[in-house]
């Protein structure tokens, strides 16, 4: 039972993950009104992108090859280690925060370096902005890990999650709802969604995720997709995990009410794409920080309980 | 022991033999090479049977130095710290023959490799001297060596004014380890290490005392917040093999000093953690910032320096506050933590002075402005400073991610247990470090961009070729020791359970349990990055598959549809940092010269920004200036008059003479 739950972790992100973007798109089309495209379109996107040929620029090396090819594996590799809620993930071990960052690291560091290895001005304007706001955020991500690990008293993601349930909730709601508005931040800066990043923008200048990658064609571009969705759904699981405390002893029952609430999580990202405007680059520091500032302010009330 | 002392004199011989053979300069680099290379090897061996066999080997030989003992004591502390100053050094001396070649003929060579092997005799005894006096002796030829080294091209007024700075930086700390010294040796009567722990005892109130000389002394050759001015400078002037063994090697007898001393003075205060941390949080920001708004290469691999020395010492506040709170959980790891990351930065940093080497000699330049477009003409030399880069920043799986996954998870773990004082110090480390390595990988990931990738901006960089076989050869081997302390993560730890259990006292049993199951989460964390590692060979295969079945071709990068782009529109090193150096202008005060764009058909415009060192511009310059003003009263002594010096010295000695007899 345990071996089959642990497989159902990173099985159910790999199937469902592109399911979130589009999830988030219907909402965007039905609150302007629009019908939408279909629930399966990225999943028919990525099959016809896996068919292309590419164009590689004159300019690159073998790291922009590198570029797309490590972003997926490591997402990938992150979904054998964060666990979906209540269900331990297949891999768990003291420290596996500390891992699971490192190996995102390690995505995103190869994405900004193939970036720049275009030599384009609008690639390097994306990474730079990719590695100042990714160095926000890091901070944020620690204080608010940090802070379950303090309510939790465990020093593992799937231990720490597999305690959040609702007892916990009605002991220390005030630190766990704080370290929840945090992960939404970082969830939002992560993933390139407004108010941070615009994915949708014609204009290469205005861009952050989506101009870093405008190089990559065909197979890369299909890595890149299903790996910014493998993002979503990652970083989707360690909030979604935390704010649906269903925690039954049947796997199969708390992995679904987590999957659920992912989807939730895509409408409330839809919803907020569709009633914000993108902040200005200079003001997004701010939101990164108060973000942080909140999951200290966690900590400090989850010292006092 | 025999062997260290072999080594010892076979560096001396080598460099003295090297200075003889200075009229024929291909002759004695090839001596100054080989015997380097030949002495460092004999000196490894006592240190690795040391760190592997967990023993100790002393000396103690009659000295006619008053006051002072020939104390030697290499314990496996020591030979941890031995092993990067043998081996960086070896590798130093292969490279530095080839980087040195195209000045053979032109610029005596023998001062320089006199000077290289007394700088790694004298590193090497300050590790093992186990004597005050004998410590503070090898510290000063330590001291007094890379001034040379540093003045190599002492023929322009910058190098010279670098040489100065750290010559002055470099005493002022000493005199702190004068004074800690000699409090020590008036209680202890002796200089002798031994006697420290009993002095202490005697005098409790010295140990505080102690411990804060040692950070300022001390502190000042590892390049603590404020103390770190004399690198931005020394660093980048120095030939680049000196650079890589003093910024990845030198500075790091200031932390074996403090490691030492922690070892002598009985139970640490818990305020002395919080200093640490403090520190360590402060030299990692400061450096990390500052190097971020470099434009130089090696001026910015300096600044790295300092903010990785602050990372070490965050691991060793963890782990000092762990000794204070008997939380041997965290003394191991915090200590396992801060040593490991002393050994691995002195590979990365090291690996990364030789490439900045490489591409001084392959570009005539280390402006980042004017370098680009490398790694098509130096495949090697990039793919080894792209490890270094990628170490560095802490990129799984290499050494640097190692350490400071030690680092974190002693810090994460108090919040776990719930110590609650602890928990907070985690924290505060938490969150230092997740900016730091955020700030890194942003600094590092432009360093090697605006070098490697691209298109090449100037001429010469267009020019650039592969280096030769040494310095290749060099830079090769540092890269694999990051991949292999990397994956062999477990490994690494089990070897630091000796030197651990000497810095923290605890027994080898309980460092051995606690490090034994840090290994295992490593392992764990190994094979996940291994799996990460297959994936993405099997994703390339499997783009290579789908790609050749619907071809590939390659055209000019995509420029909204702009045909004739030049190297001159890719974003340049400022640009990229411009948005984080935005954010921190309150540390670092950028000086910004422009002359914009103004009418509809603009004329040539001009933008130059340069970030001063705020310590430096704010807190050295006024007081050396203050100092200077108060000296110059003093100017009626010096009155030229040979009598009156012979004066001034007969008084003296009368004075002398009546306090010896009063």
């Amino acid at each position: 039972m345990a071996l089959i739950s642990s497989i159902l972790v990173p099985a159910s992100g790999l199937v469902l993950a592109p399911l979130l973007v589009a999830v988030i798109n219907r909402v965007k089309a039905r609150i302007a009104g629009r019908q939408g495209p279909p629930l399966v379109q990225p999943y028919r996107d990525l099959a016809k992108l896996l068919g292309k040929g590419a164009v590689y620029s004159t300019t690159t090396t073998w790291l922009f090859r590198a570029g797309p090819v490590v972003s997926l594996a490591t997402a990938l590799a992150a979904l054998l280690i964060v666990p979906l809620g209540g269900v331990a993930a297949p891999v768990h071990f003291t420290g596996d925060l500390v891992a699971v960052a490192g190996l995102f690291g390690l995505g995103r560091f190869l994405t900004v370096v193939a970036a720049l290895d275009t030599g384009s001005p609008f690639e390097g304007m994306g990474a730079s902005r990719e590695v100042t706001f990714a160095a926000l955020v890091e901070p944020a991500l620690f204080l608010a890990l940090a802070s379950i690990v303090a309510t939790t008293r465990m020093g593992s993601l799937s231990s720490a999650y597999g305690a959040v349930d609702a007892a916990l909730w009605s002991a220390a709601a005030p630190t766990l709802g704080l370290v929840a508005a945090t992960l939404l931040v970082v969830y939002l800066v992560e993933n390139s969604r407004i108010p941070v990043d615009d994915p949708t923008t014609h204009l290469e200048l205005t861009m952050i995720h989506e101009v870093m990658v405008l190089d990559h064609s065909g197979v890369d571009l299909a890595f890149i997709e299903y790996g910014a969705a493998l993002k979503l759904w990652l970083l989707g699981m360690l909030l979604v995990g935390l704010v649906v405390p269903v925690r039954t002893a049947n796997p199969w029952l708390d992995g679904a009410a987590v999957i659920a609430g992912l989807a939730g999580l895509a409408m409330v990202v839809g919803l907020i794409e569709s009633t914000m405007a993108r902040l200005r680059m200079n003001n997004v520091p701010a939101l990164i920080v108060g973000g942080g500032v909140l999951a200290a302010v966690a900590f400090v009330v989850g010292l006092n309980p | 022991m025999d062997l260290f002392l072999i080594a010892i004199a076979g560096l001396i011989a080598t460099g003295l033999a090297a200075a003889a053979l200075a009229p024929w300069p291909r002759l004695g680099q090839r001596v100054g090479q080989g015997g380097t290379i030949l002495a460092c090897g004999l000196g490894l061996a006592p240190a690795v049977t040391t760190l592997a066999g967990g023993g100790r080997l002393e000396l103690l030989a009659p000295w006619s130095m008053v006051g002072g003992s020939f104390h030697l004591l290499i314990d496996p502390l020591a030979a941890l710290f031995l092993l990067p100053i043998f081996g960086v050094s070896a590798l130093g001396a292969l490279y530095g023959a080839g980087y040195l070649r195209h000045h053979e003929g032109h610029q005596s060579l023998g001062p320089v490799w006199l000077f290289l092997d007394l700088l790694i005799a004298s590193m090497a005894m300050v590790v093992a001297a186990h004597d005050g006096l004998l410590f503070l002796l090898s510290w000063e030829v330590m001291a007094i060596a890379p001034f040379f080294l540093v003045a190599f091209d002492d023929d322009k007024a910058p190098v010279r004014d670098a040489a100065w700075t750290y010559l002055i930086a470099t005493h002022m700390g000493t005199a702190f380890l004068f004074v800690m010294f000699f409090l020590l040796a008036e209680e202890g009567g002796s200089m002798d290490f031994d006697t420290i722990p009993a002095a202490i005892q005697a005098a409790p109130h010295l140990a505080s005392i102690c411990f804060v000389l040692a950070v300022v002394g001390l502190g000042s050759k590892a390049g603590f917040v404020p103390m770190h001015v004399w690198l931005p400078e020394a660093h980048p002037v120095a030939p680049s093999h000196v650079s890589a063994l003093m910024s990845g090697v030198m500075i790091k007898t200031g932390i074996y000093g403090l490691v030492r001393l922690l070892t002598l003075t009985g139970e640490p205060a818990a305020w002395w953690s919080w200093l640490l941390i403090g520190l360590g949080a402060a030299s990692g920001i400061f450096g990390v910032v500052f190097a971020l708004a470099q434009g130089d290469l090696k001026r910015l691999l300096a600044y790295s320096s300092m903010e990785n020395i602050g990372i070490i010492l965050l691991g060793l506040g963890v782990g000092v506050g762990g000794v204070a709170n008997h939380a041997p959980l965290l003394a191991c790891l915090g200590f396992a933590g801060g040593l490991l990351h002393v050994v691995n930065h002195a590979l990365f940093k090291s690996l990364l002075f030789l490439g900045a080497g490489a591409v001084q000699h392959a570009a005539h330049t280390l402006n980042l402005e004017e370098l680009g477009g490398l790694l098509k003409r130096m495949p090697f030399s990039g793919a080894a400073f792209f490890v270094g880069v990628a170490a560095i920043v802490g990129l799984v799986p290499l050494n640097g991610f190692v350490s400071e996954f030690l680092i974190l998870v002693s810090a994460f773990l108090p919040l776990a247990t719930g110590h609650g004082s602890a928990g907070v110090a985690g924290v505060t480390v938490l969150v230092t470090l997740g900016l730091i390595s955020g700030l890194a990988a942003a600094c590092f990931a432009r360093a090697f961009a605006t070098v490697y990738l691209g298109t090449p901006r100037t001429a010469p960089a267009a020019a650039a070729h592969e280096v030769g076989w040494e310095m290749a050869g060099a830079m090769g081997v540092l890269a694999c020791a990051c991949v292999a302390i990397g994956l062999g993560a477990p490994w690494a730890v089990h070897l630091l359970v000796a030197p651990v259990a000497v810095a923290t006292g605890l027994s080898m049993a309980t460092v051995a349990a606690t490090l034994d199951a840090a290994a295992g989460w490593l392992a764990t964390a190994i094979l996940a990055f291994a799996i990460a590692l297959a994936l993405a060979a099997t994703l390339w295969l499997l783009r290579r598959t789908l790609q050749a079945r619907a071809g590939v071709e390659r055209q000019a990068t995509w420029g909204c549809g702009y045909g004739a782009p030049t190297p001159r529109m890719q974003y340049t090193a400022s640009s990229f940092a411009q948005p984080l150096t935005h954010l921190f202008h309150p540390l670092l005060h950028t000086h910004v010269e422009e002359e914009g764009v103004a009418a509809p058909l603009p004329a040539a415009a001009r933008f130059a920004s340069h970030a001063p060192d705020l310590f430096r511009d704010l807190l050295f310059n006024p007081l050396f200036r203050g100092v200077e003003r108060l000296m110059l009263g003093l100017r009626w002594l010096q009155h030229g008059n040979i009598h009156l010096y012979i004066l001034y010295i007969v008084v003296t000695l009368l004075v002398l003479l009546m306090s010896a007899v009063g």
